[in-house]
């Protein structure tokens, strides 16, 4: 009984740990500008929006919160295409020195992207694509590529060979099969796929902040450069933060034995 | 029996863009770190290896270099153990065990510079609600010694549910039979942890060293947001060093010399631990 007291009491700690500071910045986000920098820092008596509507007025946020849906949508389509289009040829089809195609994929998600970002930016410049979202979803695309054909390719290799035979002396040509077969028999794994895509298109930041200086600029950008010379707008980043977390954690809580399965996808296993 | 229709042409399009972006970028990189290249003034001039010679002897990088070193190796360690910890209390059965594997979740799927403004906030001097639960007057992010600290601390906490989460999915392969079988010849739960769990995690555990270890070693977010690299350069990383030289001051040459200095440190440590893996499998 006095164990078990203990494992709950240990289990509560680590919730807090882990959602107490959301739900501070919850709090603190329908507090009263006045009441924020109050000691003791007290749950608010009388809830405001008015930070929410702030950020939406006098910080346009609505402008940057739609440029992160079109960047991490854009990212997460495109990414997905490419990526399962080139798992399907690595699966099923003969591609010579597969292993080290594969390989050279995976090594490239080890690249710091900081080693890449001056030369980036100069071909983005040179390019015209400086301040536009263009930008944001070609590196975005681009340096999730390698997470999503790991996951795909583990698992278009666990869809049976016969079914690609059979389709194919159907007289199914393999392009037929990767669109018509492959890609609904696994609807689960692309959709667990689409939401790691997502998830890291919505937080990135380097690219976002280098790359783009006011149309094109994103949630995480627009947050991390909050303008405040004296005095820090404190309620206003705590409803800005609450609105780009909700849509990530919605997710989370909705599908987290999904993201949980594409994250250990090959990591355990291979 | 694969197909003879020849795949080249599905792979073809990835390996194209990949190479586009990141491997041409890496040795456009170097080509721009043999050289004086100042953005503004449309300056390019061939120097050769003057920005490593430059490098070995700024002491500003070097401070960078033991801050990324320092900010790595603990943030890394304190991870492991704390992620270890909770991954074998969730391994539990207990009710509310799916919500709260969703809940540990919460920190890994929060945007990064998010976390750093909340804890920035939770972390300010005078209306903190850190200093107000210690009872303490700290000013954390504007002393070197508590600054560097803070940054690890924000970083741990937003890592520590990727490790969760994969050293969970290793302890649920292993199998029951040992557990019953190590407590029938009377083993205390701290010997089974010690002789069953652990050298049976210890591939995982490699994996998670391997994903964290690059992960913090190229820190950039977090830190960036959370203190800029202050208070006097102390949570200074070489990523953040490489930025500001790029961006800031538009020094593009020197600036590519230190951001390879991070690209030859990953992948020595990818090599590193890829060795020890494939090491001890055969």
């Amino acid at each position: 009984m006095m164990k078990r007291a203990g494992f709950y009491a240990l289990l509560a700690v680590v919730m807090l740990y882990c959602a107490g500071p959301l739900a501070w910045q919850l709090i603190t986000s329908i507090k009263l500008s006045g009441e924020i920098a109050v000691l003791p820092p007290l749950v608010s008596t009388n809830p405001t929006a008015a930070h929410y509507l702030s950020v939406f007025h006098d910080y346009s946020f609505a402008r940057y919160i739609l440029n992160s849906l079109i960047v991490a949508g854009s990212t997460t389509i495109l990414s997905l295409l490419l990526g399962s289009i080139c798992s399907f040829g690595l699966a099923k089809l003969r591609v010579p020195f597969a292993s080290l195609v594969l390989a050279f994929i995976l090594s490239v998600s080890m690249f710091p992207p900081i080693a890449t970002v001056s030369p980036l930016y100069i071909i983005i410049r040179t390019l015209g694509l400086r301040d536009t979202l263009a930008a944001l979803v070609m590196t975005h695309t681009v340096f999730s590529l390698p997470l999503t054909v790991w996951v795909l390719t583990n698992f278009f290799r666990t869809v049976p060979d016969d079914i690609y035979h059979a389709a194919r002396i159907d007289g199914c040509r393999p392009f037929q099969v990767y669109w018509k077969i492959m890609l609904p028999l696994s609807l689960p794994a692309v959709f667990t796929t689409a939401i790691l895509v997502f998830i890291f298109s919505w937080n990135e930041f380097l690219f976002a902040l280098t790359f783009t200086s006011a149309s094109a600029r994103t949630v995480p950008v627009a947050i991390a450069l909050f303008p405040g010379i004296h005095e820090m707008p404190w309620g206003e980043i705590a409803a800005a933060s609450v609105i780009v977390t909700l849509p990530i954690i919605l997710l989370v809580l909705l599908f987290q034995r999904k993201i949980v399965e594409g994250l250990t996808s090959g990591a355990v296993k291979g | 029996m694969k197909d003879k229709e020849r795949g080249i042409r599905y792979v073809a399009p990835s390996l194209i863009v990949l190479t586009l972006v990141t491997v041409y970028p890496v040795l456009y990189v170097f080509y721009l770190s043999l050289h004086r290249k100042l953005l503004i003034f449309n300056i390019s001039k061939f120097i050769a290896l003057d920005n490593y010679l430059f490098l070995i002897r700024d002491e500003r990088f070097w401070n960078a270099l033991r801050n990324t070193a320092y900010f790595t190796g603990l943030s890394v360690a304190l991870e492991l153990l704390l992620g270890l910890g909770i991954a074998v209390l969730l391994n539990r059965s207990f009710r509310l065990k799916g919500a709260s594997r969703a809940i540990v979740l919460i920190p890994w799927a929060i945007p990064t510079v998010v976390s750093a403004r909340m804890w920035e906030m939770m972390f300010n001097t005078d209306f903190g609600v850190i200093n107000y639960l210690l009872g303490v007057k700290i000013n954390w992010l504007g002393s070197p010694f508590w600054a560097i600290h803070a940054a690890i601390f924000v970083d741990v906490w937003k890592t520590t549910p990727f490790v969760v989460i994969l050293l969970t999915a290793g302890l649920q392969v292993i199998p029951r039979e040992l557990y019953s079988a190590a407590r029938i010849d009377g083993a205390g739960s701290w010997q089974m942890f010690r002789s069953v769990t652990l050298p049976l995690l210890l591939p995982v555990i490699l994996v998670v060293l391997l994903f964290r270890t690059l992960d913090a070693f190229r820190v950039f977010d977090a830190v960036y947001v959370l203190t800029g690299g202050g208070p006097a350069n102390s949570t200074e990383t070489v990523s953040i060093y490489a930025y500001k030289v790029l961006f800031q001051t538009l020094q593009f040459g020197y600036g590519s010399a230190l951001s390879l200095v991070v690209f030859f440190c990953t992948g020595s440590i990818g090599i590193f631990y890829i060795r020890l893996m494939t090491g001890r499998r055969t």
